[in-house]
């Protein structure tokens, strides 16, 4: 039987949609009523859109709350725990359900069901024992080996067979050898590895422990990004409980086996998610990746061999070790085994986090779990950018493309780090392609001169395209710059950096063509292209949109037709939603 | 306003953070990061300190402290606006709720700081909220699912 309880989520989406207020309700309510009953918190259980959770736990079961507002709290404690009757119409509904059971999780095993603070909440979920089952019965050849076996690759991004790269750095020889998780979580659009660190930091520095294990190094670092502050708190504590539970320092599990960790914190730069940057930028200096060889297996942090590992991938790795290569590698697809959690934004119905077995198409995940495209119903799919600026726009066509690396990788695509943005048909792709350049142009490191001018030469492209200035010939002189820029790019970023303009020209050119010869956006999303006109049969002269109107633009009087001075209107689209009576519309300019 | 590092309270924070890195292999970026929250800001004069306290030359400080986005160099104001522009923030309507900002005070562009160094503006690239896009941090508060109407309200918890 479980003990009478209470726990809130609050990982960063639920503390953004107001969290702390709701479980200092709770509190209150608690004490002040003298309830027998215990308030937790814990992390990203993946409904973000349905933040803030709330669970209560009695021994009759286990009950979610969803959307919860302070203004619920006294009901929830009076109703529910005090007279023992759920209140039906509040609590997270069959649908939402359905999400959670298509899913299979590995990686996110504990997040959102214990609290990350407690390492004893972790131990409970059979935490710590596989670096126990590691250190009394393996040696670190056959943790490698295991690894192998399993089929698990980087979740980084470029896939790589992480056995593998544990056997290079284990082989290799050297007085001393580092351990690096990347936590450095760049993509505009990801948010998956936030997510575990907030809410199972512990599965993080175990998979760490015996990946050090098994290449034989004592010390490691995790790399933040500067922009995680909670992901770095909750580290730092349970660095600190594992420190005392004996599993970080001297003699780990009663072995010869030591392991030191240590928070380095990003300074803001996207290319430090490269691993030879990263190294640089532990080390203290610019973070601009290098020319490999030498791999990091062989020479990496301080010239030492390094390996660096992505937090998914090592949050898989305590469950490997527990549940066997077998286990494993019987989720997923031939090449691509096991799991992926995807971080599902944009355009969607039910943005968060979901886990599926490799292999599951795009189409599940999009609309079978997350619930299709956001709003009334009004708009429809028109692609999901996967991979973020390395990436590109899948388009409906291929919407039954199965998840795993390959599959996608024909799409012009890449998985990436699992970041699936989604967009309907009022996203303009030149806008897109344009964005993705903005972002890659700016965080190139300046180190080779395709990446760095380059890349800049495509955004101008792109931005007289986007502002109705396209020229004759600029698709061609883009695709030119694209291979350039892919072949004489050092590291990954400028490598890819093309793909978002590759993809959308592959899938999109007529949206490129309508910029360039009719100066339309067939999106309407390109502020120069448009303009905002009052439908007259619609407009009741309700006054609204005169009052959002930031210049003016909008005249009228009470109850009468509305007029909009297309001189004075900046088209910052404010009319529009404030208007009930959808009597405002966006219209080609030219 | 000029730089604080002139008072002696400050002055020994700097030397406090210093010491404790001297030394030690990579810590030029952690001692930036410290003396940026101490004093707000890295200005030459604390360079050049930093650069005398590790015995680095001062264009490596400068020239690391310029590849980081995290470092400033002006005085920042008291609240500190962070307004995503990640992919899903963009696609969700960031460009606009980002001109209401400035609308509403009055006219800051991003990388600014308002006259009464009450607020600066900055865009970023992803705060990891992306299912709650829009989003903009200010200080370490997050806010989500916003929109035109709501910036006004949420600015005024910070007035
Ligand atoms: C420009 C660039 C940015 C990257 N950003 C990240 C990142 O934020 N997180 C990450 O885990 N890997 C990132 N990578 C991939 C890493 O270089 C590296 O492959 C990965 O951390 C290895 O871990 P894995 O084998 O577990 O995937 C990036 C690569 C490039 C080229
Ligand atoms: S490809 Fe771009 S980011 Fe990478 S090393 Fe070259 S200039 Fe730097
Ligand atoms: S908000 Fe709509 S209905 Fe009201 S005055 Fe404006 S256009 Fe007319
Ligand atoms: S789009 Fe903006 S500027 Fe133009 S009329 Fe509407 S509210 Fe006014
Ligand atoms: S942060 Fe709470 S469900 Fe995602
Ligand atoms: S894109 Fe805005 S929070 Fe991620």
């Amino acid at each position: 039987m479980q003990k009478a309880r209470i726990i809130v989520g609050l990982g960063s989406c639920g503390i953004a949609s107001g969290g702390k207020k709701v479980y200092e309700q709770l509190q209150q309510g608690i004490v002040s009523r003298g309830l027998d009953l215990a308030i937790e918190e814990t992390g990203c259980i993946g409904m973000c859109y349905n933040e803030v959770l709330v669970d209560v736990i009695l021994p009759a079961g286990k009950t979610t709350y969803k959307q919860v507002i302070p203004e619920m709290a006294d009901r929830i404690l009076d109703e529910h725990i005090v007279e023992g009757r759920i209140i039906s119409e509040w609590t997270i509904t069959q649908e939402d359900e359905v999400c959670l059971d298509r899913q299979q999780r590995i990686v996110l095993r504990n997040c959102g069901k214990i609290s990350p603070e407690s390492i004893d909440e972790y131990m409970e979920q059979g935490g710590y024992r596989a670096i126990e089952k590691v250190i009394k019965g393996m040696s670190p050849e056959m943790v490698v080996d295991e690894i192998t076996l399993s089929g698990l690759r980087g979740r980084g991004g470029a896939g790589f067979p992480t056995g593998v790269k544990w056997g290079f750095a284990n082989k290799s020889i050297g007085d001393k050898k580092y351990f690096i998780c990347n936590a450095d979580e760049g993509d505009p659009g990801a948010f998956m590895d936030r997510s575990v660190l907030e809410g199972d930091p512990h599965s993080i520095i175990e998979g760490m422990l015996i990946g050090g294990y098994a290449i034989g190094a004592n010390h490691g670092y995790i790399y933040v990004r500067a922009e995680y502050p909670l992901a770095i708190k909750r580290l730092k504590i349970a660095i600190e409980q594992a420190r005392t539970h004996g599993f970080i320092g001297q003699g780990i599990c009663g072995s010869d086996f030591s392991f030191e960790l240590e928070i380095k914190e990003g300074a803001g730069a996207f290319v430090c998610g490269e691993e030879t940057a990263l190294i640089a930028s532990i080390e203290g200096s610019r973070g601009m990746p290098r020319l490999r060889p030498p791999f990091p297996a062989i020479s990496g942090l301080y010239g030492k061999p390094t390996n660096i590992n992505n937090v998914e991938t090592l949050a898989n790795i305590p469950w490997i070790i527990l549940n066997g290569a077998d286990g494993y590698a019987s989720f997923g697809t031939e090449k691509s085994k096991g799991t992926k959690v995807f971080a599902l934004a944009g355009k969607i119905q039910r943005g968060g986090l979901v886990e599926v077995p490799m292999g599951m198409s795009l189409r599940e995940v999009i609309f079978d779990i997350g619930g299709g495209i956001a709003g009334t119903g009004k708009h429809e799919f028109k692609a999901v950018q996967l991979g973020g600026p390395s990436g590109g726009c899948i388009p409906s066509s291929l919407l039954d493309t199965p998840v795993d690396y390959d599959s996608i990788n024909q799409t012009g695509a890449i998985m990436g780090s699992g970041g699936m943005v989604v967009m309907d048909n009022t996203t303009c792709m030149v806008d897109i392609a344009r964005f993705f350049l903005n972002f890659t142009q700016n965080e190139s490191c300046g180190k080779c001169t395709f990446c760095r001018i380059g890349t800049r030469r495509m955004l101008e492209i792109l931005e007289r395209i986007v502002a109705g200035n396209g020229l004759e010939g600029d698709i061609e002189l883009l695709e030119d710059l694209a291979q350039n820029i892919r072949r004489t790019s050092l590291c990954g970023l400028g490598q890819t950096a093309p793909n978002p303009v590759l993809t959308t020209l592959k899938y999109f050119k007529s949206e490129y063509e309508s910029h360039i010869k009719q100066r339309r956006c067939p999106a309407k999303a390109c502020k120069e292209l448009i303009s905002f006109a009052i439908i007259d049969e619609r407009c009741k002269g309700c006054g609204l949109c005169i009052k959002v109107c930031p210049c003016g633009a909008i005249t009228g009087e009470k109850k009468k037709l509305h007029v909009l001075d297309v001189d004075k209107c900046v088209r910052c689209g404010q009319c529009v939603a404030k208007c009930k009576l959808e009597a405002i519309i966006k219209v080609d300019r030219w | 306003m000029g730089c604080r590092c002139s008072d002696s309270f400050n002055r020994n924070r700097l030397s406090a953070i210093l010491s404790e890195y001297q030394g030690k292999s990579g810590g030029l970026i952690p001692v930036l990061q410290k003396a940026q929250n101490v004093y707000g800001y890295l200005s030459e004069d604390v360079m050049l300190k930093i650069a005398d306290g590790l015995e680095i030359k001062p264009s490596v400080v400068y020239g690391v402290a310029t590849f980081y986005t995290q470092f400033r160099f002006s005085p920042v104001g008291e609240h500190i606006i962070r307004a995503c522009h990640g992919t899903a923030c963009h696609v969700s309507g960031a460009e606009n709720i980002t001109r209401v900002m400035t609308d509403k005070l009055g006219g800051l562009e991003p990388g600014g700081t308002t006259a009464d160094m009450k607020f600066t503006l900055d865009k970023v690239a992803c705060l990891g909220c992306c299912s709650l896009a829009p989003v903009v941090m200010i200080d370490n508060d997050v806010y989500g699912r916003l929109n035109e109407a709501r910036v006004e309200e949420i600015l005024a918890l910070y007035r």
